[in-house]
């Protein structure tokens, strides 16, 4: 079986995201970059289905020089190869960019399971897999819980608002898994080691054959008009406790008019 | 003005009032239309769809288009962006809505803006990003635009729509079929309002200590006919059901009003509640971050503080 698994690296979780003041595109110099946390789960999936079922796991990601560490990481936890798509032309790219450039070069390669994360913690759109499904045609399966693969049969758990559904589809399909679905392994020394050795071939926009009038800040579906701070919020009123605290908050709803 | 479609969520036949405030949003864009997507189409969403405002319901009923997940539905809207050439299509970001929302921008080719909590009759989304630290502005800028928009974003206004039904039939394409639905499991507790459309929400966090512990959150829940959140410590406990967890990898909610017990505040938390309009805290740890976040807050043992407020409401509700 062959799995490729979509890695976006984002800005440090704890960092404080700003956009840019000339483009209007996220700040990604102002904070260190990690592996979007939701991927890590993603990345130990593709490892569990892999050992589970024989495959080999490939990381793909698209984003500027220094996303190669995200690739990095994934190899000395434990994956095969890596496909680093990288080119200036690519900055400010949208989602139907990214996914367009991503259903690329995915495209043709042979993938069995093509495994993304449920959500990127810079963007947060959720809309990257299931764009991808639509554009290869091929089955989606998203927001998974839970996988199990028989044979060509992929059966998972799909999230919802009230539970799960059970949704199935036969190879190839498009996964993304949400976080609740395993505890992703922290990089060993030896994998950390053995990463060093592993391949990672890395594309510009003209060698996946992408359309450079696709991708891209200027092929862009959407723009940015304007965006502001938003002033911090007015500090609020905090009290202790002093045996009289659930009637102080009454006191404040009350005068809220939720009571 | 032009024709607005909007995806009609539903449960079970209802339908959910995100899709009233979709309704009511879609009538000050232009004349909305509205577009309902596999069997059980009565006359009581009928009468909602109206009541908000609808002048046509596209009803597309085959029970094909709901044994696949998202796919017919944004096959369907294709249908209708082409047929009709709307101004906008609005769609609820939920899970379902934005994968829906994402697959009709890929298919006609359009712009789409995920996640806005207003658009104007100029068509321009304001989206609230980074935890709610930035607010942007933004436009599609080829094709339809498609808007998905937070439930809690517009208040509800009736408005008489005529909601005249037209039927449409779609032959799905290949792709759509590849994925099934086989079952649905239902896991939440009834009676509640839905957590993502909640004009109140109480949630538990880690504090509150137990499955036993959530009666009381419960209590205070009810006693404002709000939605029971928690946070993910809670729900990796198994003290409440993953379903309710607040944050990044669980629901959005922007209620009214959000009172967090015993949640110390973690990033991906408040990335799920941040843009509440009031919150409450209680907390025992006054160092705890979520106070930053509190128009109103008490440090104290939630134990002691939640049953007296509960009560308090309770006596001045009477
Ligand atoms: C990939 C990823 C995704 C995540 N997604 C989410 C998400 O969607 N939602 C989410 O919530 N978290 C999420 N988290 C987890 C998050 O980082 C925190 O671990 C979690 O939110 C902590 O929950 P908590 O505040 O209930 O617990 P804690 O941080 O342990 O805080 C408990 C608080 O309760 C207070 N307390 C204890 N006893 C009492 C009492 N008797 N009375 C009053 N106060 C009391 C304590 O002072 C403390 O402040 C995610 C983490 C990761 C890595
Ligand atoms: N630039 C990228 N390179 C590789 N994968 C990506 C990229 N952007 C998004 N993804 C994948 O798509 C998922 C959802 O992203 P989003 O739709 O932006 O929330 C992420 O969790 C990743 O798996």
């Amino acid at each position: 079986m062959k799995i490729a698994v979509c890695v976006k690296q984002v800005p440090d979780t704890w960092a404080e995201k700003k956009l840019r003041s000339d483009d209007s595109t996220l700040d990604r110099e102002a904070a260190d970059g990690v592996m979007n946390e939701l991927d890590e789960y993603a990345v130990e999936e593709a490892l569990q289905l892999g050992e589970a079922h024989g495959a080999e796991v490939t990381i793909v990601t698209m984003g500027p020089e220094r996303a190669g560490e995200t690739i990095r990481k994934a190899l000395s936890m434990g994956a095969d190869a890596g496909i680093h798509l990288v080119d200036d032309g690519l900055h400010g790219s949208d989602a139907l960019a990214t996914s367009y450039a991503l259903a690329t070069i995915l495209n043709g390669r042979g993938f069995d399971l093509i495994i993304f994360g449920s959500e990127s913690t810079d963007a947060r759109m959720s809309v990257v897999p299931a764009m991808v499904a639509e554009r290869l045609g091929v089955a989606q399966l998203t927001f998974a819980q839970k996988v199990e693969i028989a044979g060509s049969d992929v059966t998972i758990e799909r999230v919802t608002d009230s539970g799960y559904d059970t949704v199935k589809a036969s190879l190839p399909v498009v996964l993304s898994v949400v976080e609740k679905i395993n505890e992703p392994r922290y990089p060993s020394f030896k994998g950390i080691m053995a990463a060093k050795k592993k391949p990672v071939e890395t594309l510009t926009v003209a060698d996946a054959g992408l359309d450079m009038a696709r991708v891209g800040a200027s092929a862009s579906w959407s723009a940015v008009v304007d965006f502001a701070a938003r002033p911090p919020k007015a500090a609020g009123t905090v009290v202790t406790d002093e045996g009289d605290g659930g009637v102080k908050i009454a006191d404040f709803l009350t005068g809220q008019k939720f009571i | 003005m032009g024709e607005v479609l909007v995806l009609v969520e539903q449960a079970d036949g209802v339908v959910k009032k995100v899709t009233t405030e979709l309704l009511t949003l879609a009538c000050s864009l232009g004349e909305p239309s509205a577009v309902w997507v596999g069997p059980g189409y009565s006359t009581a969403a009928e009468a909602t769809l109206a009541e908000f405002g609808a002048a046509v319901v596209y009803v597309a009923e085959s029970p094909e288009l709901a044994a696949h997940p998202v796919a017919p539905k944004a096959e369907v809207l294709a249908h209708l962006v082409s047929e009709k050439s709307p101004a906008a299509v609005l769609v609820a970001s939920t899970a379902d809505g934005k994968e829906a929302a994402g697959r009709l921008a890929v298919r006609i080719d359009s712009g789409v803006i995920t996640d806005a909590v207003a658009v104007s009759p100029e068509l321009v989304a304001t989206q609230s990003v980074f935890g709610g630290s930035t607010v942007v502005h933004s436009r599609v800028t080829s094709g339809t635009p498609i808007f998905t928009v937070r439930p809690n974003s517009t208040p509800p206004v009736a408005s008489n729509g005529a909601a005249v039904r037209s039927d449409i039939s779609i032959t799905l394409s290949d792709a759509a079929r590849k994925a099934s639905v086989t079952g649905s499991t239902v896991a939440v507790k009834g009676g509640r309002p839905e957590l993502a459309e909640a004009a109140i929400v109480v949630s538990g966090g880690r504090g509150v200590g137990s499955p036993e512990g959530f009666a009381v959150i419960e209590a205070l829940a009810d006693s404002l006919h709000g939605a029971v959140g928690a946070s993910r410590a809670a729900t990796d406990a198994g003290w409440y059901p993953h379903q309710y967890q607040v944050g990044q990898t669980g629901k959005t909610v922007s209620p009214q009003l959000y009172i967090a017990n015993g949640i110390s505040g973690a990033i991906q938390h408040r990335a799920g509640m941040q843009t509440s309009k009031t919150i409450i805290v209680v907390n025992k740890d006054a160092e705890a971050p979520i106070f930053e976040l509190a128009d109103y807050g008490v440090v104290g043992d939630l134990f002691a503080v939640v049953p007296q407020l509960t009560q308090e409401i309770g006596k001045r509700s009477a």
